[in-house]
């Protein structure tokens, strides 16, 4: 079965995701944004994003262990590098990274965390990819692509230099 | 409300001791020892402790792991900094904590340890931290509790102190990186140590450079050198070129047994004056797993000078302390790693 929607590759879904952002930029949608990557997969795309809109202040990374809602069944994640965010989040405009948007939950947990730093004026979410399968209220703001998987799919993205993206069935992996 | 109590069958002579600690799946389910954890689970809990030392850093030194578990800290014997910071790191992990200062309460009654616990498995705990005064008390709980119950040893006897030395060796970490290059000595009463004997497992299984213990002959387990570490009974050689000291509590009632002539003559040769920590390199840290008793095993000036960490061993054992707890909470749980 051949889904519908061809995969864009990784950096033509960051210039879209950047062209989108710059725009919303022009239109005042956001202030003097902070940048907050979701490890690991984020911080790489948030890493890109920080350089094209010339942000001054250091990148924020998020690793969202600590939130997820799956301990019960899952039990603690491995941690590859904790949480750094180093600037006061207060009244801050805070733009959100993920390489793909699919059920939600990593961003409600990184939201979370978000919040136990700080009270953030607004929060965007900018991601790389957004799939169907959606499992709460979450959708991006900005998406390098939007794009509809089949049932058993998922979009790996590989990092940091260079960003490759690739469909691949579960039943594979 | 049926509480069913299912005791696993443990085989009278075990051939692994500590194998325990895991659950089927080799996932870290009680922490009563370091023996047993190999470098990887070691250094597994010194990386996610970094995770959760950064958490005490933030304005809400809270995650929200452990909502809904019960913590219960059963402590036989008294202690303040281990109980308090076993029930801060609980606290932070969003557990809910109960503390039973068991040394006054019912076992002094004639409730039997199992009865005891029996009753607070009841309670639905999910943890049980243990202090007791005799070596093997947490072994024991662990054999007895129900299979979703996680023990953690907050002190056995003159047998394990595991947390201590993990915060220990994570402390040393974060001022030294590596340990391979490291010369680390052990200075005071390393025999009836339960901390020290952690510590030389702990410093073993991360493979330090070089161990030392420094102490008067009365003080020296018999079986150390077992243990891979040099023996000093002279400072001024003991503290030669070493990175680390770390000083031991002496406590008073080894001078009631004879062990010691006086506290003023373990000073004068033992305790670590500035003019003694100079022996060592310029930049040797100086720990101490506290209570420090001033003036009998440190010098006030070295305990509150530039190189001593000793309270930063007080906040990061809140950090490893969490790290344990989360990661014995995932067994039975289908852990990923």
């Amino acid at each position: 079965m051949t889904p519908p929607d061809p995969l864009l590759p990784a950096n033509e879904a960051i210039d879209r995701l950047e062209t989108e952002i710059r725009a919303a930029q022009r239109r005042g949608e956001f202030v003097d944004p902070l940048i907050v990557g979701i490890h690991t997969g984020g911080v790489w795309v948030a890493d890109a994003l920080h350089r094209a809109l010339g942000c001054s202040e250091p990148l924020g990374r998020l690793n969202i262990t600590f939130y997820r809602d799956d301990f019960h069944t899952l039990g603690l994640h491995p941690q590859v590098s904790p949480s750094d965010l180093s600037v006061d989040v207060d009244g801050r405009d805070i733009i959100l990274v993920d390489d793909v948007l699919f059920t939600g939950r990593t961003v409600r947990a990184a939201m979370n965390e978000l919040f136990d730093y700080g009270r953030p004026r607004r929060i965007r979410l900018a991601v790389l990819y957004q799939r169907d399968g959606g499992e709460l209220p979450i959708c991006a703001d900005w998406a390098g692509q939007r794009v509809t998987l089949g049932p058993d799919e998922q979009i790996h993205v590989d990092g940091p230099a260079p960003m490759t993206a690739h469909r691949v069935s579960s039943k594979e992996s | 409300m049926a509480v069913h109590f299912v005791r696993p069958k443990i085989p009278k002579f075990a051939p692994d001791p500590w194998a325990i600690q895991f659950d089927k799946n080799g996932h870290l389910r009680h922490l009563l020892t370091i023996e047993g954890l190999g470098p990887q689970w070691v250094t597994r809990i010194l990386d996610t402790a970094e995770g959760f030392v950064s958490v005490t850093d933030r304005e809400i030194k809270k995650v929200p792991l452990l909502r809904g578990r019960t913590v219960v800290n059963l402590f036989f014997e008294s202690s303040t900094r281990t109980r308090t910071t076993f029930e801060l790191a609980a606290k932070r992990l969003s557990a809910d904590v109960l503390n039973l200062n068991l040394a006054t309460s019912a076992t002094k009654k004639g409730e039997s340890l199992l009865d005891t616990l029996r009753n607070i498995e009841a309670m639905q705990a999910d943890m049980f931290v243990v202090r007791h005064e005799q070596s093997g008390a947490a072994h024991f709980i662990a054999r007895h509790v129900a299979p979703h119950v996680s023990v953690v040893n907050a002190g056995d006897g003159w047998h394990s102190h595991p947390t201590q030395a993990l915060l220990d060796a994570f402390t040393i970490r974060r001022h030294k990186g590596d340990f391979s290059p490291l010369r680390v000595a052990i200075v005071g009463d390393i025999r009836h140590s339960r901390v020290a004997r952690s510590q030389m497992h702990v410093l073993n299984s991360l493979n330090v450079g070089e161990l030392r213990v420094i102490a008067p002959r009365t003080l020296i387990p018999t079986d150390v050198e077992k243990l891979g570490v040099r023996v000093f009974h002279d400072m001024r050689e003991g503290l030669r070129d070493v990175d680390v000291i770390i000083m031991l509590r002496l406590q008073r009632e080894r001078m009631e047994s004879g062990l010691l002539p006086s506290e003023e003559e373990f000073y004068r040769l033992y305790g670590l004056t500035e003019e003694k920590l100079a022996w060592a390199k310029h930049d040797a840290i100086v720990m101490h797993p506290g209570p420090a008793n001033r003036g009998v095993e440190i010098e006030s000036s070295v305990a509150d000078g530039p190189q001593s960490v000793i309270l930063e061993q007080v906040s990061n054992g809140i950090g490893v302390r969490m790290a344990v707890m989360s990661l014995c909470m995932s067994a039975n749980r289908g852990d990923q790693a």
